[in-house]
């Protein structure tokens, strides 16, 4: 690539932040180079994990009809699991999901092959096998990157790059990423027959399941998640690096010990493993995000930005990453050879709800990452189910009774009162 | 087959990997790793790849996932080299 060759964007990761932002501003005829490190955009990245559609209708009305996407959610599950018994509350709505807003199951190797071409059959040009290596800079801007011994120039260079993102820090826009604020996330695709899978979750044909659980991690602070895809399931946890580091136990154990729980098991047996992955995952929400999303000729989108959301009921990432891919298009666009874009971009981030978002979230990780929340609570809601179903003949306690005694024998009152306090507040 | 705990190696040997022989993407002094009390590496890393012998830290960048976990734990700066494999090197998931 000769020196002089210019772009009007340099796209740094052909994730679906990256994509998504390629695809709009190649639309309007810019110059655009989407730079992947993978070998196809897509065979980095690894995901729960589920899409929301509404964020693919910004980029393009009924572009989600021709992706490959797994099946449609229409069975919500939380699990709250002790050692040999689990309370799953099943929310099955059978309306949602005919039109948008509607979400899917995803695999990300293959979505995110397909979205990267996309962008391409719109214009923007592919480049992958090429780790970017660092950020050209000139009196303050950033004009270009450096890949090799390739330097590439443009009016404005947007960083989606991840989690891990060190383009965010060569910029000077974050430190690096701490323990604490993030969660190791490892997990399996297990293959089955899609009749299997439909059968035991009681789905029709390519409609899905989507389930979060907490109590399967060993104790440690964090959460296992489940989700159907065609004919296989992604099964992983999720937990604080930290804390399995003191507690001195294995994320992979974790995840093999959720293999065979009897609320898992049934669902999985029979089943292949064909791959292994694992992901670091944003945990505080806007805590830490990045004080800066954006420097003069820099954009910040998706991972890198910090736009994860994990409600507890809910993990959101790949909608965020459209968006705020969309929101940088859109500021681009609409300021060029200005130096306004970054400003310019945080207001469509407001526009489209990102922030405001993000913001209303701001206090969930007091609920999600309550320590409390790994073990204590779901091993005392399961003994609670099973004193209201526990039949030996013998002359029951007062129900009110039974139950005071369960929860003390798990918490202190005190502590119930503390947790549900600060609960509220975060809400 | 049916579904069973399946050891690190086996796990890993069902990914595809295309290994860059000429230069590691992850570099350790063993001298910091020795002094180092907590050695979370061995702990949080998925791939589990960090082992002990004989009291030295070692490590295997070929079957490694490139999750960053043990960059953010590692506390004493054991790891002097953290960077992601050269294009297209590394792991390539085919579902993800």
């Amino acid at each position: 690539m000769s020196d002089d060759e210019k772009f009007d964007a340099i796209i740094i990761g052909a994730g679906p932040a990256g994509a998504a932002c390629a695809y709009l501003l190649a639309k309007a005829g810019k110059s655009v180079i989407l730079i992947e490190r993978g070998s196809t955009a897509g065979e980095k990245n690894v995901t729960g994990g589920r899409l929301y559609t509404y964020a693919l209708e910004l980029v393009e009305p009924g572009l989600y009809q021709q992706a490959p996407l797994q099946r449609k959610v229409i069975r919500e599950q939380i699990v709250m699991m002790s050692q040999h018994s689990a309370m799953t509350m099943d929310y099955v709505d059978y309306d949602f999901g005919a039109e948008v807003p509607q979400s899917f199951t995803v695999l990300r190797a293959t979505f995110d092959e397909w979205f990267a071409a996309q962008a391409e059959e719109q214009g923007a040009m592919l480049a992958i096998g090429i780790l970017v290596e660092d950020l050209i800079e000139e009196r303050g801007r950033i004009i270009g990157v450096r890949a090799g011994d390739d330097e590439i120039y443009a009016n404005v260079v947007i960083a989606a790059d991840g989690v891990n993102s060190f383009i965010a820090q060569k910029a000077g826009l974050r430190g690096d990423i701490t323990a604490d604020s993030v969660g190791v996330c490892a997990k399996e695709v297990i293959e089955l027959p899609p009749e299997v899978i439909e059968a035991r979750f009681n789905l029709a044909a390519d409609e899905g399941v989507a389930r979060v659980m907490s109590g399967g991690t060993d104790g440690v602070p964090g959460g296992a998640f489940l989700y159907t895809n065609k004919d296989s399931i992604s099964l992983g946890v999720v937990v604080n690096p930290v804390e399995a580091a003191q507690q001195g136990k294995k994320v992979q154990e974790m995840l093999q010990d959720l293999k065979m729980h009897p609320v898992v098991y049934p669902f999985i047996k029979e089943g292949t493993t064909v791959e292994y992955g694992a992901h670091l995952v944003s945990e505080l929400g806007i805590n830490a995000m990045p004080k800066k999303l954006y420097r003069d000729g820099l954009l910040l989108i998706g991972d890198a930005a910090g736009f994860v959301i994990n409600t507890g009921t809910m993990v959101r990432g790949i909608d965020l990453a459209i968006v705020s891919g969309v929101a940088a298009a859109r500021a681009v666009l609409a300021n060029e050879g200005s130096t306004n874009v970054g400003t310019a971009y945080l207001k469509e981030l407001e526009d489209l709800a990102l922030l405001p978002t993000m913001r209303l979230y701001a206090k969930w990780h007091d609920i999600v990452g309550n320590p409390r929340m790994a073990a204590t609570y779901p091993n005392m809601m399961n003994e609670m189910i099973k004193n209201m179903f526990f039949v030996d003949g013998k002359l029951p306690k007062r129900i009110d009774k039974a139950m005071l005694s369960i929860v003390r024998k798990h918490v202190s009152i005190g502590q119930l009162a503390a947790d549900g306090w600060k609960g509220f507040r975060a809400i | 087959m049916t579904v069973k705990k399946l050891s690190p190696e086996e796990l890993l040997g069902l990914n595809k990997f295309a290994v860059d022989e000429a230069e590691p993407h992850i570099v350790l002094d063993k001298a910091i790793c020795a002094k180092c009390a907590e050695k979370p590496c061995l702990v949080v890393c998925p791939a589990v790849l960090y082992s002990l012998k004989d009291n030295e830290m070692n490590f295997d960048y070929a079957g490694c996932l490139e999750c960053g976990t043990c960059r953010v734990v590692c506390k004493n700066k054991g790891i002097i080299k953290w960077n992601y494999p050269r294009g297209p090197f590394g792991v390539a998931f085919r579902c993800g």
